[in-house]
């Protein structure tokens, strides 16, 4: 949605505003959270299931109503629970019981996260300074879409900042094809590349791109 | 099976998102898939636990010491782990100064992704539709909604967070805090200072 025009003023947070606005937030977010022990699906798998709302849901959901539906969605679609299951619940033992995350388990759990670099053989395409450009903001690897190329920077000239790295590559990530790690770079656009009339024209966005996104320009 | 998303099971649940998570919950606990205690220790940690206080303890300490700063820059991974800052949505964290020159602003237009170890849950406005379509196009315009005005000829930078990096902003510290210690600093150092939408001693 970066660049779309019709949204309005933004509500900035009052000093006594709550983590959680609403108690079901909290149980929404720790539900999500605590199903990811599972192991049944990747974190790019968990954000395309959200994309993957019908998109009349997803303009009229909030927040964490997304989350839950999709949550519902890739239970279901994993064939960890049946819909059934969720109006009238049996309780039986499931054989994904045992990887149950425990309250004694949390702490550690989420003071590890999960880093996404890996090692790559094989040194990376651009360097710090080159030009690029990017090309269509589309998953091209598999029908079903998922890709973290934003569509205000697609087919626009930028400045490699950065190298990261290389990182899995959310694009098959997100199909459960492998983490099939690439070089991650930030890459800063100046503002007059993506927009008719910028604000300023110095000044810059700066996004990350995997390189498979990426296409050298002629001159460097 | 590329497609399977695209099934639409969460229509049969209720309407009513509170009885939605509720259904969900109900359902997972019955089978023995989460743990009722487990859910309030996360819940427990994200209200109570961790907060824009753990940011602003480091970048209070980077405000006062040059070489800290420095070595936050450039290598902040091993700063974060020595104050026990690291985990889940913070696995890959850098640290950019506002300068005179350069204003710095935080956004996650494809989802909402933050940096949970050094600011905690994100907040309402951040996942806004707001915020992650208009602070690429028109950053000045969404600042003056916070009330931040920049100097005429500071360039602002956008960070889009659309990777696994997460951006931490290191605010200037203005003159009139100079003689403020560490522990003053980080008590004015606000979670929107750091994502780039206030100033230090914004009232924000």
């Amino acid at each position: 949605m970066g660049g779309r025009f019709g949204d309005g003023a933004i509500q900035p947070a009052s000093i006594n505003d709550k983590t959680f606005k609403e108690k079901w937030h909290s149980r929404a977010l720790a539900v999500t959270l605590a199903t990811g022990s599972l192991r049944q699906w990747n974190l790019d798998m968990s954000r395309h299931a959200r994309e993957c709302l019908p998109p009349k849901d997803y303009c009229a959901f909030s927040y964490y109503d997304r989350w839950i539906s999709a949550l519902a969605n890739l239970l279901v679609n994993k064939g960890v629970i049946s819909a059934d299951e969720f109006l009238d619940p049996i309780r039986k033992t499931h054989p994904l019981s045992s990887r149950k995350l425990l309250a004694a388990d949390v702490a550690g759990v989420l003071s590890k996260g999960a880093p996404t670099s890996r090692s790559l053989e094989g040194s990376p395409k651009f360097l710090v300074g080159h030009r690029v450009k990017t090309r269509r903001a589309v998953n091209k690897f598999i029908s079903g879409g998922h890709t973290r190329l934003p569509k205000y920077v697609e087919k626009c000239e930028g400045k490699i900042e950065i190298c990261h790295g290389a990182h899995v590559f959310p694009d098959t990530h997100a199909h459960n094809l492998g983490e099939q790690p690439e070089h991650l770079y930030t890459v800063s656009f100046l503002a007059t590349e993506l927009w008719e009339s910028p604000e300023n024209p110095s000044d810059t966005l700066c996004v990350d791109i995997w390189e498979s996104y990426l296409e050298p320009m002629n001159v460097p | 099976m590329p497609h399977d998303v695209e099934k639409h099971s969460h229509s049969l649940l209720p309407s009513d998102p509170e009885l939605k998570v509720k259904a969900l919950e109900t359902a997972l606990v019955k089978r023995g898939l989460i743990d009722p205690a487990a859910l309030d220790e996360i819940i427990d940690t994200y209200q109570n636990k961790i907060g824009p206080k753990n940011g602003a303890t480091i970048i209070a300490k980077a405000l006062l010491d040059k070489n800290f700063k420095k070595a936050l820059i450039d290598d902040p991974m091993q700063i974060l782990e020595k104050h026990g800052f690291l985990g889940r949505q913070g696995e890959h964290i850098k640290v950019v100064e506002n300068t005179p020159e350069i204003h710095n602003i935080v956004v996650c237009t494809l989802c909402s992704c933050y940096p949970w170890p050094l600011l905690g849950i994100p907040p309402t406005w951040y996942k806004s539709d707001e915020y992650r379509s208009r602070v690429v196009r028109e950053p000045r315009k969404c600042l003056s909604e916070f009330g931040v005005t920049l100097p005429k000829n500071t360039k602002v930078r956008v960070w889009d967070s659309t990777a696994e990096i997460r951006y931490l902003v290191l605010p200037i510290l203005p003159d009139r805090y100079k003689d403020f210690d560490e522990e003053q600093l980080s008590e004015i150092i606000s979670r929107d200072a750091m994502i780039g939408t206030a100033l230090i001693g914004d009232p924000s």
